[in-house]
């Protein structure tokens, strides 16, 4: 794997002077393997079109290597670090129709033009533009011009593609759509890609693994199941996740076979010793304030459970979302069938021990989840 | 309300007719000039109607001035082709080397550039006759002196700032991802520069051009002070009918008409290329 896909070592990025101007990506190191589609992810302004940019050579690295495919290319010029890229703000050549900008990509790979034409229409198929091929960019729309863009860089063959937000102008069916095309044209052809985009339904359905970004410093980078069941700190376990995880300050006290989570309002949440592993136990003692998460998916209602006063009750057409008044802040619930509950309405809430993520109070580090060390 | 947009239309209309008349009037009045002879002009009260005549055209063009005093023989059709060739060459040189300046003041912001962008504008601050004085002294010991090419030289502190400052601005205007997007497929530096850059700003670049031609066409004081009588051009050259024995009003006239057209012409036609390079902004994002 080394050496054949991307690696990102210790990058730095800043806008001015090296350790003084605008700091907007902080020690990034990361690897990616060939045929791997990766996701960036996260907010706006945290870094992700900056690393691109970088990657792609628009932008020199203020510290740090970058090697694909087996060279480094950090000090190459855009032109040799055969990388496609499909920006952000499209970046057609007015002067071209929409077949003649994403030709013109293959221009310097100097292919027979029937080849050329063929692959057009094949990309053009993929991306539902094949009615504008003729058209110029300045009388089609924005979502038009974005998988004119997305064309021009797919149609590519590249060791790396990076993909800015290709699919922010869509409306969301044809984005469902192409999402599988996309993902499916990117395995069938072996590209590499990176994707960066700050949806994470869209980082969900496409990557193998996702990079979630905050402030210009890489969170966490795994699969998308391991972000969202072990979280590395308690931004990815709020910014992942539909609606976000609920957090709760508290104390953690242990005596004798009992583990108290003492929330505020007096909410106290009791569990056996022995629901958690003696790692997780010898690691929690030391803590006196820790974060607690949940998943709205994980809170069930039981009898015996804390009581909550419900505050908002919402069928959705497939699912309830309910908030309640808990431990001096808001529970949010989320129950498949159909719940009719009114406002101010008590209910209990039974937190189980398996699906808790503590953080760290301070720093936001994960400590645990469920039962296990994190 | 139909009335009162009527009425505010009429005003309008009246403002503009008064502010044409207030500029137009004197070119009109020149152009009267040109088809009359000394002593119709010198009549007073002056007279609108006239018999037109062509001698004042005629003399300019065969280069015979006839007056009172005799013969005099008059350069000025060598002069306009003068204007016109230390024009031309003056903006191909300034546009062969401003507008590569250009783009790279544009595209590679570095210490100082912006320092040096404002330097070469500054010399369009200084008052000509001051840098033209000891300029002379330079151009007498570099044998520059009355050759064209020393003023062709000089011309470029006319129109090398106006075209590093004009175009500069159109090639901030195009996205740089435009151009990343094409170096990114596999091309080269200069092919982006020449592919992408250049005709995305060729409008701008055609009008700072035509600018820069009217001012250099309109200039007086270089040629005046560094130039001969065979070098110099229209401005300078109707200087000549300033004679011993009285001034040539109708010449003077039909001189001026003769090398305000052409600038005008392309003034008008610039007009088209500064709108158009002016919307090249559209082409951003
Ligand atoms: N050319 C630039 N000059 C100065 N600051 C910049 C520049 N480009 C981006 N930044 C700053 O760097 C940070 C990261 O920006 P960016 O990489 O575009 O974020 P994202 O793509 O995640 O929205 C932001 O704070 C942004 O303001
Ligand atoms: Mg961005």
């Amino acid at each position: 794997m080394s050496g054949a896909g991307l690696q990102i070592k210790g990058v730095d990025k800043f806008y001015g002077p090296v350790d003084h101007g605008v700091h907007a990506v902080k020690q990034l190191s990361m690897e990616i393997a060939k045929g791997e589609i990766v996701a960036l992810l996260g907010s706006s302004g945290c870094g992700k079109t900056s690393t691109l940019r970088m990657i792609a050579g628009f932008e020199a690295v203020s510290r740090g290597q970058i090697s694909l495919a087996g060279r480094e290319v950090h000090t190459f010029a855009p032109v040799k670090r055969n990388v496609a890229m499909a920006f952000e703000g499209y970046s057609l050549y007015p002067p071209l129709t929409v077949r003649e900008n994403i030709a013109f990509a293959l221009k310097a790979s100097k292919l027979p033009q029937s080849l050329v034409d063929e692959k057009v229409a094949y990309i053009a198929k993929l991306l539902e533009i094949e009615d504008i091929l003729g058209r110029y960019p300045s009388s089609i729309s924005g979502g038009q011009q974005q998988r004119a863009s997305l064309g021009r860089a797919l149609i590519r063959d590249a060791d790396l593609h990076l993909l800015d937000e290709p699919m922010g102008q869509l409306e969301p069916q044809l984005r469902a759509i192409l999402r599988g095309r996309i993902k499916h044209y990117i395995k069938e052809k072996g590209l590499t890609a990176i994707l960066v985009t700050h949806d994470q339904t869209e980082a969900n359905a496409l990557a193998d693994r996702i990079a979630v970004m905050e402030g210009g410093v890489l969170q966490q980078f795994d699969t998308p199941q391991m972000i969202k069941e072990r979280p590395a700190n308690l931004f990815t376990g709020t910014f992942v996740g539909e609606p976000p995880m609920n957090v709760f300050d508290a104390t953690v006290t242990v005596s004798g076979d009992t583990m108290v989570f003492g929330l505020n309002e007096g909410v106290r949440l009791e569990y056996a010793v022995s629901d958690f592993s003696p790692a997780v136990l010898a690691e929690l003692r030391n803590r006196k304030k820790v974060s607690l998460g949940i998943r709205p998916y994980a809170v069930r209602r039981e009898d015996g459970g804390v009581p909550a006063r419900v505050s908002v009750s919402q069928w959705l057409g497939d699912q309830t979302h309910i908030a309640a008044d808990f431990a001096g802040g808001t529970m949010v619930l989320v129950e498949h069938d159909r719940v009719r509950l009114g406002l101010g309405d008590m209910i209990a809430l039974k937190l189980d021990p398996h699906n808790l993520h503590v953080f760290d109070g301070e720093s936001g580090v994960a400590v645990s989840h469920g039962p296990e060390l994190a | 309300m139909e009335t009162t947009s009527t009425l505010e239309k009429t005003l309008r209309l009246l403002a503009l007719t008064l502010v044409v008349i207030f500029f137009m009037f004197p070119i009109f009045w020149i152009f009267l000039m040109s088809f009359q002879t000394n002593e119709t002009i010198l009549r007073i009260p002056p007279q609108v109607i006239f018999e037109p005549t062509l001698s004042n055209y005629t003399a300019l063009i065969t280069g015979k001035l006839t007056s009172a005093a005799g013969t005099l023989d008059i350069a000025f059709m060598k002069n306009l082709g003068n204007s016109v060739f230390l024009s031309v060459t003056s903006v191909a040189l300034a546009l062969v080397l401003g507008v590569p300046a250009a783009y790279a003041f544009a595209r590679h912001k570095f210490k100082g550039s912006e320092d040096i962008a404002f330097t070469l504008l500054s010399f369009r601050f200084a008052p000509p006759l001051l840098v033209l004085l000891p300029l002379t002294q330079y151009f007498q010991w570099l044998g520059l002196a009355n050759t064209y090419i020393g003023l062709i030289w000089v011309y470029q502190l006319i129109c090398l700032p106006l075209i590093l400052w004009i175009v500069r601005g159109y090639f901030e205007d195009i996205s740089a991802d435009v151009e990343y997007a094409y170096r990114i497929a596999g091309h080269s530096w200069f092919a982006t520069f020449r592919r992408i850059a250049l005709p995305l700003a060729g409008p701008g670049i055609a009008a700072a051009g035509l600018l820069a031609f009217i001012f250099a066409w309109n200039n007086f004081v270089f040629a005046l002070v560094l130039a001969s009588a065979d070098k110099q051009p229209v401005t300078v050259g109707a200087l000549a009918f300033v004679t011993s024995s009285g001034i040539q009003y109708g010449q003077i006239a039909a001189a001026i008409v003769l090398s305000v057209t052409p600038t005008l012409a392309l003034a008008l036609y610039a007009q088209r290329y500064l709108v158009e390079g002016l919307s090249l902004g559209a082409v951003k994002g």
